[in-house]
């Protein structure tokens, strides 16, 4: 067996996982919830599911390193492996009331914390106890930085193997971009940093007037840019604008490359950040829209306060454009151009290496430059001009990688579409799911818009957006080689 | 460690590979990004591109926070420069050049602090030279390494018919020849590890690791392997740096004939080398050249040049034409490791010779010599047992009572300095005194971190 060498890394990983249970079984016997007797059965599952998986082929695994391939192999199946026990709390914790929930739909749960979506077919998010909804946030916080990045970061084992995987589960157009000389380093780094941010956001929001387990579970899907919430009405429960302007903060710094962030605190240089491409495009493109929507609001009329329309429109822009989800109203609504752009935005404003999805800014200026020296080069036919990022020459190679994810991408929106739409389900709603769905932003349109959600979809509905959220949050490529006869030729 | 490599050359690839595995922090800077981009898909660790002798990219790949310096690109130039900012502008505590010329030495004016700054010099053509020259003194040896600044000696060698304890047990070693001090450390058949004990028998072809007094070498030799004549006539193909130096120390020992391709470099060999050493302008695989050279009686022939795959088919045509021995520079691990002990008798890895050498700077604790063997799948390790009962894991404690990491063997003592220092095997109730040189057989290079910190003597009772 070719690839029976991975089991024992994915075992491991498992009983990882298995672990991180424990935190929402501490809160849900510190508040008395009523739901501690959902995790307790889920963890001791995962941990021996894991463990057979470790030792089942100990003896043939443990000691070659892992290559490419089963690098790739190991994020295919540890992402769709986790969501599989993910889901187990929830199915126990919702087996016993009067709304049991169906397998598909507690996968769906699962896969669109994982992957920080924040798409929900929940409804009365606020009746639920605070360990469950705590459990669905943390999903998308372990998920949002990346659960093999965490067990690059906490396995030593791993070594090489280590950026076999680290590479497979990165985003991004250049993925070989090491901070430091050991994977488990840049690993942890990044980790390092996460938390870091993910602490200051807790206490800006608890600063902002959140109870303590509000603020923890907003954390969690702020800086992930999940945007699940604990309130059927999302952020707008809150009614209140000191936490919007926390949370417009975070999601912004959230939808940076936290490589940036680890060196520019390693190096000191706080100029690195300005001087980057990436960020400024992120930063003015998120900040610009909003400032954009919020004077288009006002000159439609849709709404009159200025200094309303300016929160309520940077809020909504930045938290659909950096793929979060949140929403504090109903902004399909507004004027038609204004979602519309929404959605569009959310495929192109986040940077690689953030813990958002969809093309990543990187690529965009990448195209943007490409495009101009194709423009230069009908001026100037013997011009030579490459493409450059942060004073590094990009190669043709990453290029045409990046002309293939475009045209995979594109490929994979109306490909799904049209299989939604042969379910008959509306133009709009399709498309937007499958849009909402592919960069993990959460809320569409109509039926799947702020004021709605996924409840309403059929079955095999359902596991068409679950599976367009893996290509998204996987970056379509390194998922859909799984399914070539290339990969699995010895 | 935290260490900065200059050069993804071939140099620079090996000793990155055999430091990465322990535990180290890695930067590799090269100027070539596609060569970086496999170095880091293949070892964990960093590649910067840039040209390293600008503080900027040395700064990039962290110069700030190494530990040393290992300047290995292709020109000499670069390297003493590198070593020269990296000491004078970030600090770094030890730095090492790759210098190819043999006019700068270590310890020379120019290297020291004030000039280029340069701790330790590794030169791989001067190592393999070093090697090679070896195998020729003592023809029936695979490989002769040295310890104790050459008053012990390592030999591997494989056990031939004829040899008088061929076919004997270890046992019988000491009641069969009573005055030689030596030890066999391990013992290898059919490339697995046997286990070497009083009992186990050597067999023809089995290869076996021996420690002994320098002075013995010859009587050990006779012991395993009969002895050979001496090595008189002699080729070479390729006249290269290896093959002029080779030459050069051969000088007055042996006749030699060179075989180069280049007609200028052949001039250029010509002036350089006496006239009764003969140099011949051709192809070393042409065979009409070989036969015309009477290849057929050559003791041994050797394949020098730069190309691991001309050198190959050039010593396996030798060998079929009748050479007595035939050897090759083989770079790459997987072809060395394919040829050794086939058609051609000895693969000669130059990256493995010069690995040795740098080793020894890399160690911590008291440990003054390291060379790896079997291509790097072993090592040999020499460290210096200092301090006292107290402070030291070693000294004051019997053999027995010493915890070796399993595998790992004590294969001799040196006691004592010049000229009346001795060469002990130790047995089990031999004590260890201070500053007694230990030179510990290790089967597998994950232990060597183990052994070494035994070397490492405790700041206090507890350490």
């Amino acid at each position: 067996m070719p690839f029976l060498r991975v089991f024992p890394v994915l075992g491991v990983i498992v009983m990882v996982f298995a672990l991180t249970m424990l935190v929402p079984l501490g809160v849900s016997l510190w508040t008395q919830d009523g739901a501690s007797s959902a995790f307790p059965g889920a963890m001791a599952l995962t941990f021996v599911c894991g463990a057979l998986m470790r030792s089942a082929v100990w003896r043939v695994g443990h000691k070659l390193e892992l290559q490419k391939r089963d690098g790739i192999l190991l994020v295919g199946l540890a992402w769709t492996l986790l969501p599989l026990f993910a889901c187990v709390p929830l199915l126990l914790y919702f087996g016993p009331t009067s709304t049991p929930l169906s397998f598909t739909d507690a996968y769906f749960e699962a896969i669109s914390g994982l992957t920080t979506t924040g798409a929900t077919v929940l409804v009365g998010l606020d009746r639920l106890p605070g360990s469950i909804n705590l459990w669905r946030c943390f999903l998308q916080w372990l998920g949002g930085m990346g659960i093999l990045v965490l067990a690059v970061a906490i396995l030593p084992m791993l070594g090489v193997g280590g950026s076999q995987l680290f590479r497979a589960e990165a985003t991004g157009p250049m993925k070989d971009a090491k901070l430091t000389p050991r994977i488990t380093e840049t690993a942890k780094g990044l980790w390092t940093v996460y938390c870091l941010l993910s602490l200051a956001c807790v206490l800006g929001y608890w600063l902002a007037g959140m109870s303590v387990l509000d603020a923890w579970i907003h954390m969690f899907s702020t800086l992930s840019l999940g945007g699940l919430s604990s309130h059927d009405s999302s952020f707008g429960h809150f009614q209140s604008p000191a936490a919007e302007w926390v949370a417009i903060v975070f999601m912004l710094l959230a939808s940076c490359n936290f490589a940036l962030y680890f060196v520019t605190l390693v190096k000191r240089q706080p100029g690195r950040i300005w001087r980057d491409a990436e960020w400024r495009g992120s930063m003015l493109l998120l900040v610009g829209s909003g400032l954009f929507v919020a004077g288009l609001l006002l000159a439609k009329g849709a709404m009159s306060d200025p200094g309303e329309a300016l929160r309520t429109a940077l809020f909504n822009v930045v938290s659909i454009g950096s793929t979060t989800g949140y929403s504090t109203v109903d902004y399909t609504t507004w004027p038609v151009f204004a979602p519309i752009f929404m959605i569009m935005l959310s495929g192109v404003a986040t940077s690689a290496g953030s813990t958002g999805a969809g093309i990543k800014m990187a690529r965009i200026v990448i195209l943007l430059k490409q495009a101009r020296r194709e423009m230069a080069r009908i001026v100037h036919p013997r011009a030579v001009n490459p493409v450059t990022m942060g004073g590094n020459v990009v190669d043709s190679g990453t290029i045409f990688s990046v002309l293939g994810f475009m045209l995979v991408y594109g490929g994979t929106i109306i490909g799904l579409t049209m299989v939604l739409l042969l379910t008959d389900m509306p133009f709009d709603t399709a498309f937007s799911a499958v849009v909402a769905s592919v960069n993990n932003m959460g809320p569409g349109l109509n039926e799947v818009g702020p004021a709605g959600n996924f409840a309403g979809l059929s079955d095999f509905q359902t596991w068409v957006c679950a599976l367009a959220m893996l290509l998204g949050r996987l970056e379509m490529l390194s998922f859909l080689v799984l399914f070539t006869p290339g990969f699995w030729r010895k | 460690m935290n260490i900065i490599i200059l050069g993804a050359g071939r140099v620079g690839e090996s000793v990155a590979e055999s430091l990465v595995s322990e535990q180290n922090d890695i930067t590799v800077i090269d100027m070539d990004p596609a060569r970086l981009r496999l170095l880091e898909e293949r070892l964990d660790l960093r590649g910067v591109v840039g040209n390293g002798i600008q503080p900027s990219v040395l700064r990039e790949a962290g110069a700030q926070d190494a530990d040393m310096v290992i300047a290995c690109a292709a020109n000499d130039e670069s390297n003493l420069v590198v070593c020269k900012v990296a000491h004078d502008i970030f600090n770094v505590p030890s730095t090492i050049a790759r210098v190819r010329s043999p006019e700068f030495v270590e310890g020379d004016e120019l290297l020291g602090k004030n000039g280029f700054a340069v701790d330790h010099v590794i030169c791989p053509e001067e190592s393999v030279t070093r090697y090679i020259h070896q195998l020729i003194s003592y023809p029936e040896a695979l490989q002769v390494l040295e310890f104790a600044d050459g008053r012990a000696s390592l030999i591997a060698m494989r056990a031939a018919y004829g040899g008088a304890l061929v076919g004997h047990t270890i046992g019988e070693f000491r009641e069969r020849f009573p005055h030689a001090e030596m030890r066999v450390v391990a013992l290898y058949r059919l490339d697995t590890e046997m286990e070497a004990t009083k009992t186990t028998r050597i067999l023809a072809g089995d290869e076996v690791f021996v420690l002994a007094d320098t002075r013995k070498i010859r009587y050990v030799l006779g012991a395993i392997h009969n002895i050979d004549k001496p090595v008189q006539r002699l080729m070479i193909a390729g006249g290269g740096k290896v093959g002029l130096r080779l030459a050069r120390s051969l000088v007055g020992q042996c006749e030699v004939k060179i075989i180069e391709r280049d007609p200028k470099r052949c001039e250029y060999l010509a002036s350089q080398l006496p006239s009764n050493m003969l140099i011949l302008q051709g192809d070393g695989a042409d065979e009409d050249l070989l036969l015309e050279e009477n290849v057929g009686q050559m003791d041994l022939f050797l394949a020098l040049t730069s190309d691991d795959e001309d050198n190959i088919m050039s010593a396996m045509l030798a060998k079929r034409l009748g050479a007595g021995r035939v050897m090759s520079l083989i770079n790459r691990r997987a072809y060395a490791d394919m040829m050794q002990g086939s058609t051609i008798d000895i693969a000669i890895s130059p990256a493995q010779t010069v690995i040795g050498e740098l080793l020894t700077h890399l160690r911590r604790g008291d440990v003054a010599a390291v060379h790896s063997l079997r291509r790097g799948a072993a090592e040999a390790l020499e460290g210096i047992a200092r301090g006292d009962v107290k402070t030291s894991k070693l000294v004051g404690r019997r053999v027995e009572e010493i915890k070796l990491p399993t595998g790992t063997r004590i294969g001799a003592i040196v006691r004592g300095e010049g000229r009346k220092s001795e060469v002990l095997m130790p047995h089990h109730d031999t004590v260890i005194e201070t500053d007694d040189h230990i030179i510990i057989f290790i089967p597998n290079k994950r232990l060597v971190r183990e052994v070494e910190r035994l070397f490492q003597v405790g700041a206090t009772f507890f350490g």
